[in-house]
């Protein structure tokens, strides 16, 4: 009888592409959103990641993330050094700064000042230019996002002079990094340099970047220096997770995209339920004849679990295909979907809103079916 | 067992229906035997009965008391799959509006008892193909039902009743959607091709265009047979 189920939905073509539509606008708005809502997160996380050097983050403890953080004296850079199992140790500045473009424009921008002798807290990956242009004056590598942010497509900042807190910076190289969950262009320079860009207070040093010695792990040399010098100390996955928390405990933003995803699944479910019971209302008649005819409850459950069934493989299918184009699409021709890519998990998950959706609406198209006395054929 | 020429047995059929806080009897306590071999017409005014006692007949509507027998089968003793099964395997139905599958072609509307009771597609879809062939209609077996005439999608009806050789097949006015002619020919061809010594065919009709074609008519007035014979009454 399944043929027959499937005879039955696919040619009404208005109905089957209704529903295909109702469950595809489902999974691709539930999909996108949550997509979407993950790199957000992530984004939390990737002034940390982008920094692969640094088992040990070591900060003011009152510090929550890489930006929100309370600067030190330079005096716990060494503090921490002479702590037992710190292999290294280097200072990280991290804070915000105004930058004048070419064209006028003003622009809010991260400033990182990297070791000076080592370059530590500088990211691997370079587009353009090498780690040493960092050596000559005045030099600044610009993340790539903050480059297609700043200037327009095809156009090569190497060499332009910003104007970076009343002083001069020239672009000296690009490097690979996610943007931040703020999206600001991030400049990278020397520490020396950073402290000249950055006025500030008496503290500057944000953050200390240490590693584990052989034979320790980060977590145990972490402990060891809260234990000695009393300042917070967090392992690279620990203070990356502390990014992404900050973000759920103190933005919106899961509950806007909370919100968007449940509408996701009530829309679904309303174009779904409602095509789905004028089809089975339209079918009626052909239901009560099979039942009369000696086609079990049963099988009439079989015959709608496979239509809706139908539905949802297709629809979902589709939903999933249009979600991936659309991240794609985004991390190609938009700098802030940068590095943005959809976790196994989401279409795992869509798969199980979707099947749910489909039981639901299935469910109660079945009713009247069930419910239908085959002897209603003959009134 | 009944008498072998007996097909069909009604003992003091009773039927209630409940709206609310009102019960209305529609059947009081028929009795009626149905031969083999015979086309039994139930003839009666719009809400005479004759609706609900084919319905209780063809085993899709419990009675409210009375017992029906079915080739020697109290039908309604049986559990609810063994009925549906019962049917499945015993009984055709052509219904007024045919309630034709809209998306299938005719063979495949032809098929679909073969294929409920399990049989495969294909198969089941050659032997639509040769109960159109019967009915005349081969030609149309690739066609949709709103490709066919009204005459046509009655005969596809047909051939859905008769695919699976049942030995009772029920009609529910088979004739009110056509002409005379085309009404004459499907009564033609049911007496053709569903009559049997060992079978039997009853429609509910109030169609007098087609009243001589019977070899009974029991006629029904408030619930009660008040008639049986060749013929309808003279008054």
């Amino acid at each position: 009888m399944t043929w027959i189920a499937i005879r039955m939905l696919t040619g009404d073509r208005q109905k089957f592409f209704g529903l295909l539509f109702g469950v595809a606008f489902s999974t691709l708005l539930i999909s996108q959103q949550l997509t979407i809502f993950i790199n957000l997160l992530e984004r939390g996380a990737t002034a940390v990641y982008n920094i692969p050097t640094a088992d040990i983050w070591v900060m003011d403890p009152v510090s929550r993330t890489p930006d929100v953080a309370l600067p030190m004296p330079s005096t716990a850079l060494d503090k921490v050094r002479s702590v037992n199992g710190v292999e290294w140790a280097s200072p990280l500045l991290r804070s915000g700064a105004t930058i004048r473009t070419p064209e006028g424009d003003l622009e809010g921008v991260t400033v990182v000042g990297v070791d000076d002798a080592t370059l530590i807290g500088l990211p691997k990956t370079f587009i353009a230019g090498h780690r040493e242009v960092l050596y000559e004056p005045d030099s600044v590598v610009i993340d790539s996002s903050g480059a297609a942010k700043l200037f327009p497509p095809g156009f090569d900042p190497i060499g332009v002079r910003l104007e970076l807190n009343d002083r001069r910076a020239v672009i000296r190289g690009i490097v690979d990094v996610d943007p931040s969950f703020t999206s600001q262009v991030i400049l990278y320079t020397r520490y020396s340099n950073a402290l000249a860009y950055v006025p500030g207070t008496r503290n500057r040093m944000t953050f200390i970047l240490a590693n584990a010695s052989d034979g320790l792990t980060a977590k145990q040399v972490g402990e060891r220096i809260t234990d000695a010098t009393g300042l917070k100390a967090r392992t690279r996955d620990e203070f990356a997770r502390d990014g992404i928390d900050f973000i759920v405990e103190n933005t919106g933003i899961p509950i806007n995209f909370g919100i968007t995803v449940a509408l996701g699944f009530v829309v679904g479910v309303a174009i779904v339920g409602l095509t789905f019971s004028l089809f089975i209302r339209d079918n009626i008649k052909q239901f009560g004849a099979l039942k009369a005819i000696g086609v079990t409850n049963a099988k009439i459950r079989l015959m709608v679990a496979a239509q809706a069934l139908l539905v949802g493989l297709v629809g979902y299918g589709i939903g999933i295909l249009l979600a991936a184009i659309f991240i794609a699409l985004g991390s190609i021709n938009s700098p802030d979907f940068k590095g943005f890519y959809t976790p196994w998990e989401i279409p795992v998950l869509t798969a199980f809103v979707v099947l749910t959706m489909i039981m639901i609406t299935g469910w109660l198209a079945l009713r009247s079916v069930l419910k239908m006395e085959p002897a209603e054929v003959f009134r | 067992m009944s008498d072998l020429k007996t097909a069909i047995t009604l003992h003091k059929i009773v039927k209630e229906f409940s709206t609310g806080s009102q019960t209305i009897r529609v059947l009081h306590g028929i009795d009626a035997e149905i031969q083999s071999g015979e086309l039994t017409y139930l003839v009666g005014e719009s809400g005479s009965g004759k609706t609900t006692m084919i319905s209780i007949i063809a085993g899709i509507l419990y009675p409210t008391s009375g017992s029906v027998s079915v080739f020697g089968q109290d039908i309604y003793s049986l559990s609810d799959d063994d009925l549906v099964r019962f049917r499945l395997q015993n009984i055709g139905f052509i219904f007024q509006q045919y309630n034709l599958i809209p998306t299938l072609t005719a063979a495949e509307n032809a098929a679909v008892p073969l294929v409920a009771a399990g049989m495969g597609r294909d198969q089941a879809v050659k032997k639509g193909e040769a109960m159109l062939d019967n009915l005349n209609i081969a030609d149309q077996a690739r066609k949709l039902p709103r490709q066919l005439s009204g005459g046509q999608q009655q005969r596809v009806a047909i051939a859905r009743a008769l695919v699976h050789e049942p030995r009772l097949v029920v009609c529910d006015e088979p004739t009110a959607a056509l002409d005379a002619k085309s009404g004459r020919r499907v009564m033609d061809l049911l007496r053709e091709v569903a009559l049997a010594a060992d079978r039997t065919v009853i429609i509910v009709t109030h169609d007098n265009r087609i009243f001589d074609l019977a070899d009974r008519i029991l006629m029904m007035e408030d619930g009660r047979i008040t008639h049986d014979g060749k013929t309808l009454p003279d008054h």
